[in-house]
């Protein structure tokens, strides 16, 4: 039970990624950084009394736009260029994820923080389980965010360009479509989505500034698992990831949970490459 | 066959140099940064060596200096090993390390088997956490032996051994760079089906060198719990180490075996000034944004730098 809420929650921190990694091909290493830096923008935006998931949809125009900046950036100095794009990115995205942990480090220092609402600290009993409100609330919000994405990406023009621009980016251009306006307005769109993901992070747990790097395993692990760019998929992934993560919680104790994640990952990346719901 | 000998005349001067440093009354506090900056050099070059000639992205690095620590504590805490049969079993277990991350290859590409030797990082430590003999989450203490004879301090010993090493780091990625195996590397980088169609064995010079890398890896890890006298998982394994091994030899310039050598020089000395005067937190920040620095505005780093101004004058 506890499983398939942090499996949601784990669906919905890793979509943003499903969209810039896994449609767009870009090695988005620095996604858990972002979303943590959301975390604690919600934070600094709870501590004036703005409730945190509102601080979550608050910070979603202006991280859209970080994110239009950043995709612009990454193009021009990158993909432009063509060959060797590969290694050089992946470092450039590192780099990125590092000078966040550092900068928040040094704004916030190394303590945890978390935010204060009506509703965490709460729990809900059915019966014989507890479930802590935050779980709920997180749980919520994942379902919210998976649907509404998986509807934007098939109902809407935009959505369906994104798409196809996965697809084949030549044949967008032969339409007479800029695939580089696109990818990038995707990107804005997968950061957003972060934003509201590390809002959400902060509510279920404390944060601090070196968190991405547990994340980094969870996140991949689910797009992974999922199949790239498959929206449906990553809830399944992150259910998948969830439900193994409390059982190896149960059975051999915390110290061995971190280890889930990037496991499954490893064995997903030996015997099906492609995920589970792949092209 | 001149310049083949004035690599090796340097390699010794180098050497005998660091030895006489020992021997000297220098400060103390130059052979403990030292070690620092040197180990930087064996991981910047050890990285180049898969990440630069071949193309893939390690960010493994932590993993094979945690695991060749861990070897090392492992060797010491039960039959009191001496130093450098410690190193040779570190070499040993992170060259094997470094084969399964090979094995890895065979299927993976780009940011799959980057994101995977992340991932092998996070399961080392993970294991290592949870081992209670080699010392769990809290590290274990450990007793340094005395020192062997001619020098004077146990720090001075090992800062010419890391030496040794990063001189041997370098003649190996030298002579990678310069033989058959970086003449097929470097086509394997381009394009791997390529390669593969001309003739050149890709499979096996990627295991190969990744066993190499990876047992170089280790090997730089082994001096460090004598070095500390403490080693715990969550330092041992740090991505620091990843990061700044990468940006080192990306600083540098990668195509050439001098340019992690001078890039983690320049970047380690940088470390160690920021560490002492500012913060170590900063160092951090400094590694990252230079990395991102020249990854954008100087691809091929200072090397690439060095050739476009010799070109235009």
């Amino acid at each position: 039970m506890f499983g398939v809420l942090l499996g949601c929650f784990y669906a919905a921190v890793s979509i943003g990624l499903s969209v810039s990694f896994g449609l767009l091909d870009v090695p988005h290493v620095a996604h858990p950084a972002v979303m943590v830096l959301g975390s604690y923008c919600t934070y600094l935006l709870a501590q004036h009394g703005v409730d945190p998931i509102a601080a979550g949809v608050v910070l979603m125009p202006p991280f859209f736009l970080l994110g239009i900046l950043l995709y612009r950036f990454y193009y021009e100095t990158f993909e432009k260029r063509g060959s060797d794009a590969g290694v050089r990115g992946l470092a450039f995205f590192f780099g990125i994820a590092f000078i966040i942990e550092v900068g928040l480090t040094l704004c916030f220092g190394v303590d945890q923080r978390m935010v204060e609402a009506a509703y965490i600290g709460r729990s809900l009993s059915i019966g014989d389980f507890r479930v802590p409100m935050r779980m709920l609330v997180a749980f919520g919000v994942a379902l919210c965010l998976t649907a509404g994405l998986t509807l934007y990406l098939s109902k809407t023009f935009t959505g369906r360009a994104i798409k196809a621009v996965a697809q084949d980016e030549a044949a967008l251009r032969l339409m007479g479509a800029n695939p580089v306006r696109i990818k990038q307005w995707a990107f804005g769109i997968a950061t957003a989505v972060s934003a509201l993901a590390g809002a959400m992070l902060i509510i279920v747990a404390p944060v601090e500034p070196s968190l991405d790097r547990v994340y980094i395993g969870r996140t991949f692990c689910v797009v992974v698992l999922a199949g790239l760019g498959s929206m449906t998929g990553t809830l399944a992934a992150g259910l998948i990831l969830g439900i193994t993560e409390s059982i190896v919680l149960m059975l051999f104790g915390a110290s061995w949970a971190p280890a889930v994640a990037f496991g499954l990952l490893l064995i997903v990346l030996g015997i099906r490459p492609q995920g589970l719901f792949g092209r | 066959m001149k310049r083949y000998a004035s690599f090796w005349v340097g390699a010794v001067v180098v050497i005998a140099l660091s030895w006489l440093m020992a021997l000297s009354g220098m400060n103390e506090y130059f052979f403990f940064a030292g070690f620092v900056v040197l180990q930087f050099v064996i991981l910047a070059t050890a990285w180049n060596i898969l990440g630069g000639y071949a193309g893939y992205v390690n960010f493994g690095t932590a993993a094979f200096v945690g695991v060749g620590a861990y070897t090392a504590v492992l060797l010491f805490k039960s039959v009191q090993a001496p130093l450098l049969l410690q190193l040779l079993a570190a070499a040993a277990v992170g060259g094997l390390l470094g084969l399964a991350t090979g094995l890895l290859t065979l299927r993976l590409r780009g940011i799959f088997f980057a994101i995977a030797t992340v991932a092998i990082i996070v399961i080392m430590e993970t294991v290592i956490v949870n081992w209670r003999y080699v010392g769990g989450a809290t590290g274990v203490q450990l007793m340094r032996p005395p020192v062997a004879e001619p020098f004077s301090t146990y720090t001075r010993m090992l800062f010419v051994l890391m030496t040794v090493l990063a001189v041997l780091a370098v003649s190996i990625a030298r002579y990678v760079q310069v033989s058959w195996i970086g003449r097929g590397l470097r086509a394997l980088r381009d394009s791997e089906e390529a390669a593969e169609c001309c003739g050149v064995p890709t499979l096996k010079l990627k295991l190969l060198i990744c066993t190499v890398s990876g047992a170089l890896m280790g090997a730089a890890g082994a001096p460090l719990p004598m070095y500390l006298s403490f080693v715990e998982p969550a330092s041992s394994f740090s991505l620091n180490y990843s990061v700044s091994a990468l940006a080192m030899a990306m600083i540098g310039g990668t195509t050439h075996w001098i340019g992690p050598v001078i890039g983690a020089l320049l970047l380690g000395s940088i470390q160690q000034a920021v560490t002492v005067t500012i913060s170590s937190e900063i160092n951090v920040l400094v590694v990252g944004v230079l990395l991102v620095l020249f990854v954008v505005a100087a691809p091929d780093g200072m090397i690439g730098l060095w050739r476009r101004f010799m070109g235009r004058r």
